[in-house]
């Protein structure tokens, strides 16, 4: 037990964007003991985001990045959180995400998730890029799934996008904010199946 | 010739087609995508000239907004 917060805690995560995905996703990080995670966002919160996004009413207003640091460092106080308030374009993607060992792509628009993804595969191919694709809506927990192309990984139904009459609402989010975690998680650590007893 | 396209066994008539041509044929009209061919990012630019082949392995991900 002890070999995997041993591992855990040398590794940082890049978070891009502290949305929906982006803040669950930090906050599982963060209880599973990740060591450093590094969040980019230059929203602030408002109160429609609390249907889905982890922040709380007093937040209101604050930037997502620095609201979400608070939160994670008030359920684990060992996490150092690089947090910036920025509109990451693909420049800025390399240079902040640099030192991750998994980068966490939690955008909301198709082209800024077009933008990292494309980012990452060209100029760090090296790097693990989780992605959250489709997840408006509410029920059909059945069509989310876990897609693997190389380093390139998709959460999601890869199908549901956001609309008038298909908003995005709490646990379907957090379910594929989570669902990225857990392959984080699993990228850090080695499947867990081949991993020492 | 045979390729893999999103991690599945895909057969064309022809030796070896575009990337716009893979696009029309299979009525991927979505205007936000990311194609990788053989593990390299192919961009919206390239579409055109760049060519699939026998064995080749394909993603086509339609990115779609929400999160």
């Amino acid at each position: 037990m002890e070999w995997i917060y041993e591992i855990l805690k040398t590794k940082t995560v890049g978070i891009a964007g502290c949305g929906g995905l982006g803040s669950n996703c930090a906050m599982a990080l963060a209880r599973a003991g990740v060591g450093r995670l590094i969040l980019a966002d230059f929203d602030v919160v408002s109160a429609g985001n609390l249907n889905r996004q982890y922040f709380f009413l007093d937040q209101v207003g604050k930037l997502k990045a620095f609201a979400l640091k608070e939160n994670v460092v008030s359920v684990n106080s060992n996490v150092k959180v690089n947090a910036f308030d920025i509109r990451l374009c693909s420049n800025d993607v390399i240079e902040v995400f640099r030192d991750c060992d998994v980068i966490v792509e939690a955008f909301d628009h198709a082209k800024m998730k077009q933008m990292i993804i494309e980012s990452v595969l060209s100029q760090m191919p090296h790097k693990y890029i989780v992605s959250g694709i489709g997840l408006a809506g509410w029920g059909e927990n059945e069509t989310l799934a876990t897609y693997h192309f190389g380093k390139l990984i998709i959460c999601g139904d890869m199908e549901r996008e956001i609309s008038e009459d298909l908003p995005p609402f709490g646990p379907r989010v957090a379910i594929v904010a989570n669902m990225q975690a857990n392959v984080v998680i699993e990228i850090l650590l080695g499947k867990m199946t081949e991993t020492p007893k | 010739m045979k390729i893999t396209l999103n991690n599945m066994a895909d057969e064309f008539d022809a030796n070896e087609i575009t990337v716009d041509q893979l696009l029309a044929l299979k009525n991927f009209t979505f205007k936000m995508l990311v194609v990788k061919l053989n593990g390299q990012v192919i961009r919206k630019h390239e579409f055109e000239t760049v060519t699939i082949k026998d064995g080749d392995e394909v993603a086509v991900i339609h990115l779609i907004s929400g999160g």
